[in-house]
């Protein structure tokens, strides 16, 4: 695992020297990146000029909710979000070049392309977060503060699980990606918003089906001491760290079998 | 016509992989989903918002989603490529009028994105959610606005694409066009939520143009007058950025032969 | 270093046969091939267009898991041991580069070098080594897509072999190179295999690298084998035909001599068959004895020709 973790910051370092080679444009990518991140804020914010509540939320419990779910899949993007461009590899045939080397093809994807500009998503979602924790309404206890950072790190690992998942399905299907990007991108976005905007199925199938809602939502209503709509039990609101074990069991096979699938086909 | 011929060809080239788009068609209709939600839930805490109502925020939202694809809201033309590349200068030297040429081949391409990723969600949003239906003259006025918009978006991504002759990298202007484009056309948030003077400006802005404006036709928000200011402002950003783009296509082919190529 | 007994390649391609029907065929790339590469040996790999070389050597590097038989690599099975063989392996595309495209090749090379966990000191000194043998200088710090095909394939050959392999596997390396470019990376993978006993396995169209480089040859076709030998005694087995070349004194009628056809003329000159059956000094002193000649040349029949014959008649090994 160590040595995972010293290969990955090895060559995600390696290709960050290389995009820093253009400084220039190493900013204006990371400005245009904040830029495009910012939109999204922007659209809570116009809404919330026109209404102080939105379904019993407040704008600083959006902001709240958008912070999490901002870093968390920001965080996951960064460091498995460059894994989605396999099916480009596949179509031109590169992935073997990634086969002939001592290294996961996983963990090649992931860190290529790897340049400091990814980190310009994170500046205007984590002024957003800080905003919202100066003025959002808890009462903050130990558990609840602590519940903050654990929140952050459980759904940026949901997230990367689907980053794996969604990659794997390419294997076996290399025109995937364009679907399975409204799980994760679409994914990303949902989570801004209470999951009481949608429809009480919809949040079932978040929960049960398509773990979204364990990314900030059930830990939300701890935080912020908010009714569970679908009226679920208390400890689901703590059962993320177990969502997040279960999804990576799962990943892992997926990937090694989509591998397989296609050491097997060639495609 | 050569540019009937450009225009079949290129409904040929963005029909080649249907499994494709049907794909990113569906990404479209969850995100639909998300969005219609979202403004239920707002139409329900300020009913009659910009003058909508509920059905009406649900309808602008899936038929945003469904021109996502044909009006190209993200975005880009394969023109920059070539320019990159430097493959442009062939087509500079042919007999035929760059501008021209790649307005054909956007339309065609916006005729098979109409078929293949507009549907899929305007299905699935029938089905789950109440949709207006506005009846068959408002549909034909609608199409018309259409393309029309397809003309004001391609004549902007036109003009975005030829700044690249003078960049060496088009990743900037091209970030700020893409956010831009969202964000005014009514994408993000309908320009009917937009507050005061920035939905003022909005409003006239080309890229409301794009989206706002056609849609708002199929809702009936434009009649009679506004009906022909809504026409007015797209034909005019058309023409517009129309001859912005013939100017830079003048000034390029001059650069080009300058530069030797 | 290489094994292979009696490997399986088998693909099933669906395909469509309008409508809704779908027909299955089952397309064996490689039908039942053995073969043995010890250390140090420089082998030839030929066959024409999908003859299934390519994906031997995807089976060998562990890109693609066989369908039966026995694979060893390097003392190790490719399709379970994958990342464990590529510390031991050297493997170039020609067709596509294993580089980062819009990378500088000295960064590509940085990359590697953390891929292989090579020791920075070791990494120094084997850049500089192959930036010397393979004359890099001038563009370690060009982007691989801005090289030429002759730049970008020494490039190719310094990322496989800066970890120092035992083992290189070529995949139609020369291909659209010019020959100057063509003659540096023969000389190179000459030097390679006779100084440092690298073992090398190259694929290729180009028989002139066969020639010049490989002694033995393995020649596949159909997904088998159809030779497995010395270049040499092919040439000889195959029976093509050596050409000798005769300058008359005079143009004159086609030259006569049993069992000898004359393939061409040209003026006084004459382009003659000459079966391995027969003798040519016997055939060149009855020349003489008959003719006025000039000049006299024996060829040896074209590398082209035999391996056509070879892959008419399907010599077995």
């Amino acid at each position: 695992m160590a040595e995972l973790l010293r290969t990955y910051a090895r060559l995600a370092w390696t290709w960050s020297r290389a995009a820093a080679q253009y400084p220039v444009s190493l900013v204006l990518l990371g400005v245009a990146t904040a830029a495009v991140t910012s939109l999204d804020i922007a659209a809570i914010g116009l809404m919330f000029l026109r209404t102080p509540r939105i379904a019993g939320f407040s704008v600083a419990e959006v902001m709240f909710l958008y912070g999490t779910s901002g870093l968390s899949f920001i965080l996951s993007d960064i460091l498995m979000g460059g894994a989605e461009r396999l099916d480009e590899h596949v179509r031109k045939g590169t992935l073997d070049a990634l086969l002939v080397r001592p290294v996961s093809p996983l963990l090649q994807l992931a860190t290529e392309d790897f340049s400091p500009r990814r980190f310009g998503k994170l500046v205007p979602t984590t002024l957003v977060f800080a905003l919202a924790l100066a003025h959002v309404p808890v009462r903050w206890t130990a558990p609840r503060i602590a519940m903050v950072p654990v929140m952050v790190l459980t759904g940026l690992v949901i997230f990367a699980a689907f980053w794996v998942l969604t990659t794997a399905l390419q294997f076996v299907l290399v025109e995937s990606r364009g679907a399975t990007k409204s799980v994760t991108y679409g994914g990303a976005f949902l989570t801004q918003y209470p999951l009481s905007v949608f429809s009480r199925d919809i949040v079932r199938g978040l929960t049960f089906m398509v773990p979204l809602a364990f990314v900030n939502w059930e830990p939300s209503l701890y935080v912020l001491d908010k009714p569970d709509p679908l009226g679920l039990p208390g400890a689901f609101r703590f059962a993320g760290p177990v969502v997040a074990v279960v999804l990576c069991a799962l990943a892992g096979p997926a990937w090694k079998s989509g591998l397989r699938h296609y050491r097997s086909t060639g495609s | 016509m050569t540019y009937a011929w450009v225009a079949l060809y290129s409904i040929r080239r963005h029909a080649a992989y249907p499994t494709s788009a049907i794909a990113e068609a569906v990404t479209n209709t969850v995100f639909g989903i998300v969005h219609a939600s979202i403004l239920i839930a707002l139409w329900k805490a300020r009913p009659g918002l910009g003058g909508y109502d509920t059905t009406d925020a649900i309808t602008f939202t899936f038929l945003a989603q469904a021109l996502i694809a044909p009006i190209q809201v993200f975005g880009g033309l394969e023109l920059t490529e070539r320019i990159r590349t430097g493959d442009v200068a062939i087509d500079l030297h042919r007999p035929v009028d760059l501008q021209s040429w790649w307005l054909a081949d956007d339309l065609g391409r916006a005729g098979c994105h109409l078929l293949l990723r507009s549907t899929l969600p305007m299905a699935v949003a029938v089905v789950m959610f109440p949709i207006r239906w506005t009846g068959p003259t408002a549909l034909g006025l609608a199409l018309v606005s259409l393309l029309l918009a397809v003309l004001v978006s391609f004549g902007f991504r036109y003009v975005v694409a030829l700044c690249m002759f003078w960049l060496h990298d088009d990743r900037g202007l091209a970030a700020i066009a893409l956010v831009t484009s969202m964000f005014f056309s009514g994408m993000i948030l309908p320009l009917v939520v937009f507050p005061g003077w920035l939905g003022a400006i909005a409003q006239v802005l080309p890229w409301a143009g794009t989206m706002q404006i056609p849609i708002d036709v199929y809702l009936g928000k434009a009649t009679g007058i506004g009906l022909l200011t809504a026409y007015g402002r797209q034909v005019g950003w058309a023409v517009a950025l129309f001859l912005l783009g013939r100017g830079l296509t003048v000034l390029a082919g001059r650069r080009l032969v300058i530069n030797g190529g | 270093m290489i094994e292979l007994a009696d490997v399986e390649k088998t693909f099933v391609i669906r395909k469509r046969t309008g409508g809704l029907r779908r027909t299955r065929t089952v397309f064996r790339a490689v039908d039942g091939i053995s073969f043995t590469v010890r250390a140090g040996e420089f082998v030839g790999y030929l066959g024409p267009n999908g003859a299934g070389k390519s994906t031997t050597i995807k089976m060998l590097t562990g890109i693609l898991t066989a369908s039966a038989g026995r694979i060893r690599v390097a003392g190790m099975d490719p399709a379970r041991q994958r990342t464990q063989l590529a510390r031991r392996l050297g493997v170039v595309f020609g067709q596509r580069t294993t580089l980062w495209w819009d990378l500088p090749l000295r960064d590509s090379l940085a990359l590697i070098r953390h891929l292989y966990r090579i020791d920075p000191d070791d990494h120094r000194a084997r850049l500089a080594e192959l930036t010397e043998l393979l004359d890099l200088g001038d563009f370690l710090d060009v982007p691989v897509r801005q090289l030429s095909l002759g730049q970008r394939m020494r490039g190719d050959l310094t990322a496989a072999l800066l970890h120092d392999p035992p083992l290189l596997v070529l995949d139609e390396p020369t291909i659209g190179l010019d020959v100057v470019s063509k003659a540096t990376v023969r000389g190179f993978l000459e030097r390679l295999n006779v100084e440092r006993g690298t073992t090398i396995l190259l694929t290729t169209h180009d028989l002139g690298d066969i020639e010049r480089l490989c002694r033995r040859v393995m020649v596949i076709d159909h997904g088998r084998l159809a030779y497995d030998g010395d270049l040499a005694e092919m040439r000889a087995t195959v029976q093509a035909d050596r050409q000798l070349i005769v300058d008359l004194a005079r143009p004159g009628p086609p030259i006569a001599l049993p069992g000898i056809e004359v393939v061409r003329t040209e003026g006084p000159r004459q382009w003659l068959a000459l079966p391995r059956t027969h003798n040519a000094a016997a055939v060149i002193a009855a020349l003489a004895g008959r003719h006025e000649i000039e000049d006299v040349a024996l060829r040896e029949p074209d590398i082209e020709e035999v391996v056509a014959r070879l892959y008419r008649t399907g010599l077995p090994a």
